[in-house]
Protein backbone atom coordinates (compact mmCIF):
# COMPACT_ATOMS: atom_id res chain seq x y z
CA UNK A 1 0.00 0.00 0.00
CA UNK A 2 1.32 3.60 -1.27
CA UNK A 3 -0.04 6.94 0.36
CA UNK A 4 -0.85 9.17 -2.76
CA UNK A 5 -0.03 13.11 -2.69
CA UNK A 6 -3.45 13.68 -3.42
CA UNK A 7 -4.54 11.75 -0.74
CA UNK A 8 -1.99 13.40 1.90
CA UNK A 9 -3.65 16.67 0.51
CA UNK A 10 -7.06 15.24 1.10
CA UNK A 11 -6.15 14.14 4.92
CA UNK A 12 -4.33 17.49 4.91
CA UNK A 13 -7.58 19.06 4.77
CA UNK A 14 -9.32 17.48 6.33
CA UNK A 15 -7.00 18.41 9.35
CA UNK A 16 -6.98 22.04 8.54
CA UNK A 17 -3.51 21.82 7.71
CA UNK A 18 -2.23 23.66 5.18
CA UNK A 19 1.38 22.03 3.41
CA UNK A 20 3.51 23.33 1.21
CA UNK A 21 5.21 21.21 -1.95
CA UNK A 22 7.63 20.20 -0.11
CA UNK A 23 6.02 19.52 3.45
CA UNK A 24 3.12 17.34 1.40
CA UNK A 25 6.16 15.28 0.14
CA UNK A 26 7.81 15.10 2.68
CA UNK A 27 5.07 14.08 5.06
CA UNK A 28 3.78 11.66 2.45
CA UNK A 29 7.53 9.62 2.67
CA UNK A 30 6.77 9.42 6.22
CA UNK A 31 3.22 7.98 6.20
CA UNK A 32 4.39 5.51 3.34
CA UNK A 33 7.94 4.52 6.24
CA UNK A 34 4.80 4.09 8.79
CA UNK A 35 2.30 2.02 7.17
CA UNK A 36 5.17 0.05 5.57
CA UNK A 37 6.18 -0.44 9.16
CA UNK A 38 2.96 -1.24 10.36
CA UNK A 39 2.29 -3.82 7.08
CA UNK A 40 4.97 -5.93 8.99
CA UNK A 41 1.67 -7.26 10.76
CA UNK A 42 0.07 -8.42 8.62
CA UNK A 43 2.76 -11.35 8.42
CA UNK A 44 1.46 -12.88 10.90
CA UNK A 45 -0.71 -16.15 11.11
CA UNK A 46 -4.14 -14.97 13.28
CA UNK A 47 -6.18 -17.42 11.61
CA UNK A 48 -7.00 -18.90 15.08
CA UNK A 49 -6.67 -15.13 17.15
CA UNK A 50 -10.24 -13.28 17.76
CA UNK A 51 -10.49 -9.97 16.34
CA UNK A 52 -10.38 -7.25 19.39
CA UNK A 53 -10.37 -3.47 19.21
CA UNK A 54 -8.56 -3.80 22.50
CA UNK A 55 -5.76 -5.56 24.34
CA UNK A 56 -7.16 -5.20 28.40
CA UNK A 57 -9.53 -8.05 29.00
CA UNK A 58 -12.00 -5.57 30.43
CA UNK A 59 -15.38 -5.32 29.32
CA UNK A 60 -18.15 -2.81 31.15
CA UNK A 61 -16.20 -0.07 32.62
CA UNK A 62 -18.83 2.20 34.02
CA UNK A 63 -19.52 5.00 36.30
CA UNK A 64 -23.08 5.74 37.76
CA UNK A 65 -24.89 8.90 37.37
CA UNK A 66 -24.36 11.28 39.55
CA UNK A 67 -23.31 14.65 39.04
CA UNK A 68 -19.61 16.22 39.94
CA UNK A 69 -18.76 19.76 40.23
CA UNK A 70 -17.88 21.27 37.33
CA UNK A 71 -15.13 23.79 36.39
CA UNK A 72 -15.60 27.41 36.74
CA UNK A 73 -16.34 29.03 33.46
CA UNK A 74 -13.47 31.20 33.98
CA UNK A 75 -11.78 28.15 34.89
CA UNK A 76 -12.76 26.35 31.66
CA UNK A 77 -11.42 29.44 29.49
CA UNK A 78 -8.69 29.95 30.86
CA UNK A 79 -6.83 27.83 27.80
CA UNK A 80 -8.74 29.30 25.13
CA UNK A 81 -7.22 31.60 22.45
CA UNK A 82 -9.79 34.48 22.68
CA UNK A 83 -12.50 33.72 25.10
CA UNK A 84 -14.92 36.39 26.50
CA UNK A 85 -16.36 36.43 29.67
CA UNK A 86 -18.30 33.78 29.50
CA UNK A 87 -17.82 32.13 25.64
CA UNK A 88 -15.25 30.43 23.74
CA UNK A 89 -15.00 33.34 20.78
CA UNK A 90 -14.17 31.57 17.08
CA UNK A 91 -14.26 33.38 13.70
CA UNK A 92 -17.97 33.65 12.43
CA UNK A 93 -19.13 30.16 11.44
CA UNK A 94 -20.91 30.80 8.18
CA UNK A 95 -23.29 27.93 6.98
CA UNK B 1 -48.35 5.33 -2.59
CA UNK B 2 -49.72 7.58 -0.18
CA UNK B 3 -51.78 10.20 -1.38
CA UNK B 4 -49.46 13.02 0.51
CA UNK B 5 -47.05 12.50 -2.40
CA UNK B 6 -49.64 12.35 -5.03
CA UNK B 7 -51.88 15.47 -4.53
CA UNK B 8 -49.06 17.28 -5.05
CA UNK B 9 -49.45 18.95 -8.71
CA UNK B 10 -48.65 17.86 -11.65
CA UNK B 11 -45.79 14.90 -12.61
CA UNK B 12 -46.33 14.47 -8.74
CA UNK B 13 -47.94 11.47 -9.50
CA UNK B 14 -45.83 9.92 -11.66
CA UNK B 15 -43.61 9.50 -8.49
CA UNK B 16 -42.83 8.25 -4.86
CA UNK B 17 -40.90 9.59 -2.26
CA UNK B 18 -38.68 7.27 -0.33
CA UNK B 19 -37.72 8.36 3.04
CA UNK B 20 -35.57 7.41 5.92
CA UNK B 21 -34.99 9.60 9.12
CA UNK B 22 -32.27 9.92 11.50
CA UNK B 23 -33.75 11.14 15.19
CA UNK B 24 -31.47 12.04 17.39
CA UNK B 25 -32.75 12.17 20.73
CA UNK B 26 -31.03 13.40 23.92
CA UNK B 27 -31.39 10.89 26.63
CA UNK B 28 -32.67 12.13 30.46
CA UNK B 29 -29.83 11.39 32.74
CA UNK B 30 -28.60 13.85 35.28
CA UNK B 31 -24.89 13.30 34.13
CA UNK B 32 -23.20 12.96 30.76
CA UNK B 33 -22.44 10.46 29.05
CA UNK B 34 -18.26 10.30 29.55
CA UNK B 35 -17.94 12.42 32.39
CA UNK B 36 -19.90 14.08 35.75
CA UNK B 37 -20.97 16.89 34.63
CA UNK B 38 -24.33 18.05 34.93
CA UNK B 39 -26.82 17.96 32.07
CA UNK B 40 -29.37 20.65 33.51
CA UNK B 41 -30.58 23.04 30.67
CA UNK B 42 -30.52 26.35 30.57
CA UNK B 43 -27.34 26.99 32.65
CA UNK B 44 -25.19 29.84 32.49
CA UNK B 45 -22.90 29.19 29.54
CA UNK B 46 -19.80 27.19 30.45
CA UNK B 47 -20.36 26.13 33.76
CA UNK B 48 -20.78 22.86 33.43
CA UNK B 49 -17.72 21.69 31.72
CA UNK B 50 -14.58 19.90 32.92
CA UNK B 51 -11.12 18.48 31.81
CA UNK B 52 -13.29 15.48 29.82
CA UNK B 53 -15.90 17.11 27.79
CA UNK B 54 -13.29 19.75 26.81
CA UNK B 55 -11.10 17.84 25.25
CA UNK B 56 -8.08 18.37 27.64
CA UNK B 57 -4.79 15.83 27.14
CA UNK B 58 -4.66 13.26 29.23
CA UNK B 59 -7.78 12.92 30.13
CA UNK B 60 -9.89 9.57 29.92
CA UNK B 61 -13.90 9.36 29.77
CA UNK B 62 -15.95 6.83 31.86
CA UNK B 63 -19.01 5.49 30.20
CA UNK B 64 -22.65 6.91 32.17
CA UNK B 65 -24.76 3.40 32.96
CA UNK B 66 -27.96 5.12 32.75
CA UNK B 67 -27.22 5.99 28.80
CA UNK B 68 -26.07 2.26 28.57
CA UNK B 69 -29.67 1.38 30.10
CA UNK B 70 -31.72 4.03 28.65
CA UNK B 71 -30.24 2.81 24.97
CA UNK B 72 -30.96 -0.95 25.78
CA UNK B 73 -34.85 -0.11 27.17
CA UNK B 74 -35.11 2.20 23.52
CA UNK B 75 -34.33 -0.19 21.71
CA UNK B 76 -36.17 -3.62 23.38
CA UNK B 77 -39.62 -1.08 23.52
CA UNK B 78 -39.02 -0.56 19.64
CA UNK B 79 -38.17 -4.39 19.17
CA UNK B 80 -34.13 -4.41 18.51
CA UNK B 81 -32.26 -6.97 19.21
CA UNK B 82 -29.76 -5.94 21.87
CA UNK B 83 -26.23 -6.39 20.36
CA UNK B 84 -23.99 -9.02 23.38
CA UNK B 85 -21.29 -6.74 22.48
CA UNK B 86 -21.08 -3.50 21.50
CA UNK B 87 -17.98 -0.66 21.43
CA UNK B 88 -17.49 2.84 20.56
CA UNK B 89 -15.95 4.63 17.66
CA UNK B 90 -14.24 8.00 16.92
CA UNK B 91 -15.84 10.20 14.50
CA UNK B 92 -13.12 12.68 13.14
CA UNK B 93 -14.27 15.95 12.48
CA UNK B 94 -12.93 19.37 12.58
CA UNK B 95 -15.98 22.41 14.04
CA UNK B 96 -15.41 24.38 16.87
CA UNK B 97 -17.95 23.27 19.03
CA UNK B 98 -16.12 19.71 18.96
CA UNK B 99 -13.73 20.55 21.54
CA UNK B 100 -11.78 17.01 20.67
CA UNK B 101 -11.48 17.18 17.11
CA UNK B 102 -13.76 13.50 17.13
CA UNK B 103 -16.89 12.62 18.35
CA UNK B 104 -17.31 9.42 20.51
CA UNK B 105 -19.88 8.02 18.27
CA UNK B 106 -20.86 4.18 17.82
CA UNK B 107 -19.53 2.57 14.06
CA UNK B 108 -19.86 -1.02 13.66
CA UNK B 109 -21.34 -2.67 16.55
CA UNK B 110 -24.27 -0.26 17.46
CA UNK B 111 -26.07 -0.93 21.19
CA UNK B 112 -29.51 -2.24 19.20
CA UNK B 113 -30.34 -3.11 15.73
CA UNK B 114 -33.12 -4.10 13.59
CA UNK B 115 -36.37 -3.28 15.53
CA UNK B 116 -39.60 -1.43 14.21
CA UNK B 117 -42.10 0.63 15.19
CA UNK B 118 -45.81 0.55 13.78
CA UNK B 119 -47.82 4.09 12.47
CA UNK B 120 -51.52 4.36 11.52
CA UNK B 121 -51.39 6.10 8.58
CA UNK B 122 -55.63 6.70 6.90
CA UNK B 123 -56.69 3.85 8.86
CA UNK B 124 -53.84 1.45 7.61
CA UNK B 125 -51.33 0.34 10.11
CA UNK B 126 -47.89 0.24 9.03
CA UNK B 127 -44.76 -1.06 10.12
CA UNK B 128 -41.61 1.40 9.87
CA UNK B 129 -37.96 -0.82 10.39
CA UNK B 130 -35.28 1.17 12.83
CA UNK B 131 -32.45 -0.12 11.41
CA UNK B 132 -30.03 1.07 14.12
CA UNK B 133 -29.78 2.68 17.51
CA UNK B 134 -26.88 3.97 18.44
CA UNK B 135 -25.10 6.10 21.55
CA UNK B 136 -23.03 9.05 21.15
CA UNK B 137 -22.05 12.29 22.88
CA UNK B 138 -23.41 15.63 21.31
CA UNK B 139 -22.00 18.97 20.49
CA UNK B 140 -21.43 22.20 21.94
CA UNK B 141 -23.48 25.19 20.55
CA UNK B 142 -23.07 27.95 18.58
CA UNK B 143 -24.46 31.42 19.02
CA UNK B 144 -23.66 33.07 15.85
CA UNK B 145 -26.06 35.86 16.64
CA UNK B 146 -24.90 39.56 17.77
CA UNK B 147 -20.72 39.02 17.45
CA UNK B 148 -19.88 40.48 14.24
CA UNK B 149 -17.54 39.01 12.63
CA UNK B 150 -17.41 36.22 15.52
CA UNK B 151 -19.30 33.34 16.56
CA UNK B 152 -19.73 32.06 20.36
CA UNK B 153 -19.48 28.12 22.08
CA UNK B 154 -21.33 27.05 24.71
CA UNK B 155 -19.78 23.58 25.79
CA UNK B 156 -22.44 22.88 28.40
CA UNK B 157 -24.03 20.69 25.88
CA UNK B 158 -20.64 19.36 25.03
CA UNK B 159 -20.56 15.50 26.20
CA UNK B 160 -24.58 15.17 26.75
CA UNK B 161 -25.59 11.66 25.85
CA UNK B 162 -27.58 11.11 23.04
CA UNK B 163 -29.49 8.00 21.15
CA UNK B 164 -29.39 7.92 16.90
CA UNK B 165 -32.34 6.10 16.47
CA UNK B 166 -32.44 5.32 12.62
CA UNK B 167 -35.02 4.01 10.51
CA UNK B 168 -35.35 2.18 7.26
CA UNK B 169 -36.12 3.50 4.09
CA UNK B 170 -39.35 2.34 4.86
CA UNK B 171 -41.30 6.13 4.83
CA UNK B 172 -43.31 6.86 1.72
CA UNK B 173 -45.14 10.12 2.59
CA UNK B 174 -44.21 13.44 4.76
CA UNK B 175 -47.59 12.26 6.50
CA UNK B 176 -45.83 8.59 7.58
CA UNK B 177 -42.79 10.53 8.45
CA UNK B 178 -44.64 13.03 10.87
CA UNK B 179 -47.10 10.30 12.37
CA UNK B 180 -43.52 7.82 13.26
CA UNK B 181 -42.03 11.23 14.83
CA UNK B 182 -44.95 11.14 17.04
CA UNK B 183 -45.30 7.87 17.50
CA UNK B 184 -41.30 7.65 18.50
CA UNK B 185 -41.64 10.66 20.49
CA UNK B 186 -44.48 8.95 22.79
CA UNK B 187 -42.70 5.95 22.76
CA UNK B 188 -39.74 7.95 23.98
CA UNK B 189 -41.75 9.98 26.81
CA UNK B 190 -43.35 6.98 27.85
CA UNK B 191 -39.88 5.32 28.52
CA UNK B 192 -38.43 8.34 30.51
CA UNK B 193 -35.91 8.41 28.13
CA UNK B 194 -36.26 11.93 26.44
CA UNK B 195 -38.32 14.37 27.04
CA UNK B 196 -39.38 15.02 23.44
CA UNK B 197 -38.92 18.84 23.44
CA UNK B 198 -38.02 19.60 19.30
CA UNK B 199 -37.78 23.86 20.12
CA UNK B 200 -35.40 22.95 22.93
CA UNK B 201 -33.17 20.58 20.50
CA UNK B 202 -33.59 17.46 23.35
CA UNK B 203 -35.43 15.32 20.30
CA UNK B 204 -33.54 16.22 16.82
CA UNK B 205 -34.29 14.53 13.22
CA UNK B 206 -32.66 14.68 10.09
CA UNK B 207 -34.13 13.28 7.05
CA UNK B 208 -32.72 10.95 4.00
CA UNK B 209 -35.08 11.93 0.65
CA UNK B 210 -35.35 10.51 -2.73
CA UNK B 211 -37.80 10.05 -5.78
CA UNK B 212 -38.62 7.37 -8.03
CA UNK B 213 -41.04 6.77 -10.64
CA UNK B 214 -43.68 4.59 -9.48
CA UNK B 215 -42.89 1.03 -9.26
CA UNK B 216 -38.89 1.49 -9.87
CA UNK B 217 -36.93 -0.43 -7.01
CA UNK B 218 -34.24 1.22 -7.17
CA UNK B 219 -33.58 3.94 -5.00
CA UNK B 220 -32.88 7.46 -6.31
CA UNK B 221 -30.26 9.36 -5.46
CA UNK B 222 -31.11 11.31 -2.09
CA UNK B 223 -30.74 14.53 -0.26
CA UNK B 224 -29.88 14.80 3.40
CA UNK B 225 -32.46 17.54 5.05
CA UNK B 226 -31.09 18.66 8.39
CA UNK B 227 -31.63 21.43 11.15
CA UNK B 228 -36.00 20.18 11.03
CA UNK B 229 -36.36 21.57 14.41
CA UNK B 230 -39.73 21.47 15.19
CA UNK B 231 -42.87 19.03 15.54
CA UNK B 232 -44.51 21.31 12.82
CA UNK B 233 -41.69 21.02 10.37
CA UNK B 234 -41.27 17.61 9.55
CA UNK B 235 -44.16 17.72 7.12
CA UNK B 236 -43.38 20.45 5.77
CA UNK B 237 -39.60 20.28 5.24
CA UNK B 238 -40.21 16.72 3.09
CA UNK B 239 -43.08 18.05 0.70
CA UNK B 240 -40.66 20.83 -0.17
CA UNK B 241 -38.03 18.69 -0.31
CA UNK B 242 -39.57 15.93 -2.50
CA UNK B 243 -41.62 19.02 -4.77
CA UNK B 244 -38.24 20.07 -5.34
CA UNK B 245 -36.58 16.40 -6.54
CA UNK B 246 -39.65 16.19 -8.74
CA UNK B 247 -39.40 19.44 -10.07
CA UNK B 248 -35.27 18.53 -11.16
CA UNK B 249 -36.41 15.88 -12.97
CA UNK B 250 -39.53 17.01 -14.29
CA UNK B 251 -37.25 19.39 -16.04
CA UNK B 252 -34.54 16.58 -17.23
CA UNK B 253 -32.16 17.50 -14.10
CA UNK B 254 -30.56 14.86 -11.70
CA UNK B 255 -30.94 15.16 -7.94
CA UNK B 256 -27.59 15.27 -6.13
CA UNK B 257 -26.52 13.84 -3.68
CA UNK B 258 -26.03 16.61 -1.13
CA UNK B 259 -26.82 17.93 2.81
CA UNK B 260 -29.46 20.62 2.64
CA UNK B 261 -30.79 22.94 5.42
CA UNK B 262 -34.71 23.50 5.76
CA UNK B 263 -35.15 27.23 6.50
CA UNK B 264 -38.46 27.32 8.63
CA UNK B 265 -38.53 31.15 7.31
CA UNK B 266 -39.14 30.66 4.20
CA UNK B 267 -40.51 26.62 4.37
CA UNK B 268 -37.50 25.77 1.71
CA UNK B 269 -34.09 23.74 1.89
CA UNK B 270 -30.90 24.87 0.42
CA UNK B 271 -27.80 23.15 -0.17
CA UNK B 272 -25.02 23.34 2.40
CA UNK B 273 -21.84 22.77 0.01
CA UNK B 274 -19.67 23.43 2.76
CA UNK B 275 -20.35 19.66 4.44
CA UNK B 276 -19.13 18.34 1.24
CA UNK B 277 -15.74 17.05 1.52
CA UNK B 278 -15.75 16.76 5.89
CA UNK B 279 -18.09 13.79 5.05
CA UNK B 280 -14.62 11.45 5.46
CA UNK B 281 -14.97 10.90 8.64
CA UNK B 282 -12.27 8.24 9.31
CA UNK B 283 -14.02 5.84 12.10
CA UNK B 284 -12.12 3.67 13.83
CA UNK B 285 -12.34 2.01 17.60
CA UNK B 286 -12.01 3.96 20.37
CA UNK B 287 -8.65 3.57 22.12
CA UNK B 288 -9.84 5.10 25.37
CA UNK B 289 -13.20 2.98 26.55
CA UNK B 290 -13.42 -0.55 26.71
CA UNK B 291 -16.43 -2.93 25.56
CA UNK B 292 -19.89 -3.00 25.97
CA UNK B 293 -21.23 -6.63 27.07
CA UNK B 294 -24.82 -6.82 27.32
CA UNK B 295 -25.47 -10.25 29.21
CA UNK B 296 -28.78 -11.49 29.44
CA UNK B 297 -29.27 -11.08 33.00
CA UNK B 298 -29.39 -7.12 32.72
CA UNK B 299 -31.21 -7.08 29.47
CA UNK B 300 -33.38 -8.71 31.27
CA UNK B 301 -33.87 -6.80 34.07
CA UNK B 302 -34.46 -3.75 32.28
CA UNK B 303 -36.63 -5.59 30.37
CA UNK B 304 -38.76 -6.17 33.58
CA UNK B 305 -38.71 -2.59 34.19
CA UNK B 306 -40.12 -1.71 31.04
CA UNK B 307 -43.28 0.75 31.39
CA UNK B 308 -46.46 -0.32 29.59
CA UNK B 309 -46.43 1.26 26.16
CA UNK B 310 -49.06 3.41 24.17
CA UNK B 311 -50.17 0.84 21.75
CA UNK B 312 -51.19 -1.61 25.36
CA UNK B 313 -52.49 0.88 27.23
CA UNK B 314 -54.72 1.78 24.18
CA UNK B 315 -55.63 -1.43 23.95
CA UNK B 316 -56.11 -1.93 27.37
CA UNK B 317 -58.22 1.39 27.72
CA UNK B 318 -60.66 0.25 24.96
CA UNK B 319 -61.12 -3.83 26.12
CA UNK B 320 -61.33 -3.23 30.00
CA UNK B 321 -62.69 0.38 30.05
CA UNK B 322 -65.38 0.17 27.19
CA UNK B 323 -63.47 3.85 25.94
CA UNK B 324 -64.35 4.51 22.31
CA UNK B 325 -60.67 4.64 20.15
CA UNK B 326 -61.08 8.61 19.88
CA UNK B 327 -61.06 8.72 23.65
CA UNK B 328 -57.84 5.83 24.00
CA UNK B 329 -55.83 8.03 21.41
CA UNK B 330 -56.47 11.18 23.09
CA UNK B 331 -55.08 9.50 26.65
CA UNK B 332 -52.67 7.69 25.60
CA UNK B 333 -51.03 10.41 23.73
CA UNK B 334 -49.12 11.73 26.65
CA UNK B 335 -47.97 9.38 29.59
CA UNK B 336 -48.75 11.39 32.31
CA UNK B 337 -52.48 12.18 31.10
CA UNK B 338 -53.17 8.04 31.11
CA UNK B 339 -51.58 8.01 34.60
CA UNK B 340 -54.03 11.05 35.43
CA UNK B 341 -56.98 9.09 33.75
CA UNK B 342 -55.97 5.64 35.52
CA UNK B 343 -55.89 7.45 38.67
CA UNK B 344 -59.11 9.07 38.45
CA UNK B 345 -60.66 5.84 37.15
CA UNK B 346 -58.87 3.67 39.90
CA UNK B 347 -60.37 6.23 42.72
CA UNK B 348 -64.18 5.03 41.92
CA UNK B 349 -64.87 7.68 38.35
CA UNK B 350 -67.03 5.99 35.89
CA UNK B 351 -64.58 4.98 32.90
CA UNK B 352 -65.88 7.07 30.06
CA UNK B 353 -67.25 9.93 32.30
CA UNK B 354 -63.71 10.57 33.09
CA UNK B 355 -63.07 10.31 29.75
CA UNK B 356 -65.43 13.02 28.90
CA UNK B 357 -64.00 15.16 31.58
CA UNK B 358 -60.34 15.62 31.04
CA UNK B 359 -61.18 15.55 27.19
CA UNK B 360 -63.47 18.48 27.02
CA UNK B 361 -63.23 20.56 30.38
CA UNK B 362 -59.63 19.90 31.94
CA UNK B 363 -57.76 20.34 28.49
CA UNK B 364 -59.97 23.89 27.80
CA UNK B 365 -58.84 24.60 31.56
CA UNK B 366 -55.36 23.54 30.95
CA UNK B 367 -54.73 24.81 27.33
CA UNK B 368 -56.25 28.02 28.23
CA UNK B 369 -53.52 28.86 30.40
CA UNK B 370 -51.06 26.63 28.46
CA UNK B 371 -50.47 24.31 31.42
CA UNK B 372 -49.90 20.16 30.87
CA UNK B 373 -51.66 17.89 33.40
CA UNK B 374 -48.36 17.85 35.24
CA UNK B 375 -49.36 21.20 36.63
CA UNK B 376 -53.26 20.27 37.14
CA UNK B 377 -54.50 22.01 40.46
CA UNK B 378 -57.12 19.31 39.98
CA UNK B 379 -55.82 15.85 41.63
CA UNK B 380 -57.50 12.50 39.72
CA UNK B 381 -59.13 11.57 42.94
CA UNK B 382 -61.06 14.92 42.71
CA UNK B 383 -62.23 14.72 39.81
CA UNK B 384 -63.30 10.65 40.75
CA UNK B 385 -65.40 12.31 44.38
CA UNK B 386 -67.04 15.13 41.98
CA UNK B 387 -68.75 12.82 39.35
CA UNK B 388 -70.01 10.39 42.44
CA UNK B 389 -71.96 14.08 43.12
CA UNK B 390 -73.51 13.90 39.98
CA UNK B 391 -74.21 10.24 40.42
CA UNK B 392 -75.52 9.96 43.66
CA UNK B 393 -77.93 13.41 42.50
CA UNK B 394 -75.98 15.90 44.73
CA UNK B 395 -75.40 18.30 41.43
CA UNK B 396 -76.89 18.85 38.38
CA UNK B 397 -74.47 17.80 35.20
CA UNK B 398 -74.86 21.32 34.67
CA UNK B 399 -74.16 22.53 38.03
CA UNK B 400 -70.96 20.44 37.62
CA UNK B 401 -69.08 22.62 35.11
CA UNK B 402 -69.45 25.44 37.66
CA UNK B 403 -67.87 23.34 40.28
CA UNK B 404 -64.79 21.72 38.40
CA UNK B 405 -64.34 25.59 37.49
CA UNK B 406 -64.04 26.49 40.94
CA UNK B 407 -61.73 22.90 41.72
CA UNK B 408 -59.44 24.27 38.90
CA UNK B 409 -59.16 27.42 40.38
CA UNK B 410 -58.68 27.08 44.14
CA UNK B 411 -58.01 23.39 44.38
CA UNK B 412 -61.17 22.61 46.78
CA UNK B 413 -62.66 19.40 46.80
CA UNK B 414 -66.34 19.35 45.33
CA UNK B 415 -68.06 18.55 48.33
CA UNK B 416 -66.20 21.98 49.86
CA UNK B 417 -67.48 23.95 47.18
CA UNK B 418 -71.32 22.64 47.26
CA UNK B 419 -71.66 23.13 50.50
CA UNK B 420 -69.86 26.83 50.69
CA UNK B 421 -71.91 28.08 47.50
CA UNK B 422 -75.29 26.04 48.38
CA UNK B 423 -75.30 24.47 45.46
CA UNK B 424 -77.12 20.93 46.55
CA UNK B 425 -79.42 19.60 43.73
CA UNK B 426 -82.92 20.52 44.82
CA UNK B 427 -84.20 17.01 44.20
CA UNK B 428 -87.69 17.40 46.88
CA UNK B 429 -90.14 16.90 44.04
CA UNK B 430 -92.61 19.27 46.16
CA UNK B 431 -90.40 22.03 46.30
CA UNK B 432 -89.73 21.82 42.61
CA UNK B 433 -93.16 21.25 42.05
CA UNK B 434 -94.08 24.41 43.61
CA UNK B 435 -91.66 26.38 41.60
CA UNK B 436 -92.67 24.42 38.52
CA UNK B 437 -96.47 26.01 39.36
CA UNK B 438 -95.05 29.33 39.46
CA UNK B 439 -93.51 29.71 36.36
CA UNK B 440 -96.81 27.89 34.61
CA UNK B 441 -99.22 30.64 36.42
CA UNK B 442 -96.92 33.51 35.39
CA UNK B 443 -97.10 32.35 31.69
CA UNK B 444 -100.60 31.84 31.01
CA UNK B 445 -99.86 32.63 26.96
CA UNK B 446 -97.18 29.96 26.76
CA UNK B 447 -99.18 27.78 27.91
CA UNK B 448 -101.74 28.04 25.59
CA UNK B 449 -99.33 27.56 22.90
CA UNK B 450 -97.72 24.40 23.83
CA UNK B 451 -100.77 23.22 24.70
CA UNK B 452 -101.79 23.90 20.80
CA UNK B 453 -98.68 22.07 19.91
CA UNK B 454 -95.27 24.15 20.03
CA UNK B 455 -93.50 22.13 21.76
CA UNK B 456 -90.26 23.66 21.31
CA UNK B 457 -91.65 26.09 24.44
CA UNK B 458 -91.05 23.05 26.68
CA UNK B 459 -87.44 24.78 26.67
CA UNK B 460 -88.46 28.02 27.69
CA UNK B 461 -90.32 26.45 30.96
CA UNK B 462 -86.96 24.35 31.77
CA UNK B 463 -84.87 27.94 31.45
CA UNK B 464 -87.38 29.95 33.72
CA UNK B 465 -87.41 27.31 36.62
CA UNK B 466 -83.91 26.71 36.61
CA UNK B 467 -83.24 30.48 36.31
CA UNK B 468 -85.92 31.13 39.43
CA UNK B 469 -83.96 27.78 41.39
CA UNK B 470 -80.60 28.76 40.42
CA UNK B 471 -79.91 25.95 37.81
CA UNK B 472 -80.37 23.64 41.60
CA UNK B 473 -83.40 22.04 40.44
CA UNK B 474 -83.07 17.86 39.67
CA UNK B 475 -83.22 18.53 35.46
CA UNK B 476 -84.88 15.21 34.99
CA UNK B 477 -87.42 16.22 37.61
CA UNK B 478 -88.10 19.56 36.04
CA UNK B 479 -88.66 17.28 32.86
CA UNK B 480 -91.03 15.05 34.10
CA UNK B 481 -93.36 17.66 36.09
CA UNK B 482 -93.46 19.98 33.09
CA UNK B 483 -94.48 17.37 31.10
CA UNK B 484 -97.47 15.87 33.30
CA UNK B 485 -98.29 19.37 34.24
CA UNK B 486 -98.41 20.89 30.69
CA UNK B 487 -100.52 17.91 29.48
CA UNK B 488 -103.27 18.24 31.48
Amino acid sequence: MKITKEEVEHIARLSKLYLSEKEAEMFGEQLNKIIGYVEHLNSIDTSNTEPTSHVIPLNNVMRNDSPVLSLPAKEALRNAPDPTKKFYRVPKIIE
Amino acid sequence: MKSGVRSQGSGAGKYEAVIGLEVHAQMLTDTKIFCGCSTKFGSEPNTQTCPVCIGMPGVLPVLNRKAVEFAVRTGLALNCKISPYSRFARKNYFYPDLPKGYQISQYELPICEGGYVEIVVDGDVKKIGITRIHMEEDAGKNIHEGGGSYSFVDLNRAGVPLMEIVSEPDIRSPKEAAEYMKKLRTSLRYLGVCDGNMEQGSLRCDANVSIRPVGQKEYGIRAEVKNINSFKFVEKALEYEIKRQIKVVEEGGRVIQETRLFDSATGTTHSMRSKEEAHDYRYFPEPDLVPIKADAKWINEIKDALPELPDAKREMFVSEYGLPEYDADFLVSERSLAIWYEDAVKAGGQPKAVSNWMMVELMKLLNDENKTIEDCPVKPLQLARMLKLIDNGTISGKIAKTVFEDMYRTGKDAEIIVREKGLIQISDSSEIEKTVDEVIAKNPKEVERIKAGDEKLLGFFVGQIMKATKGKANPQMVNDLLKKKLQQ
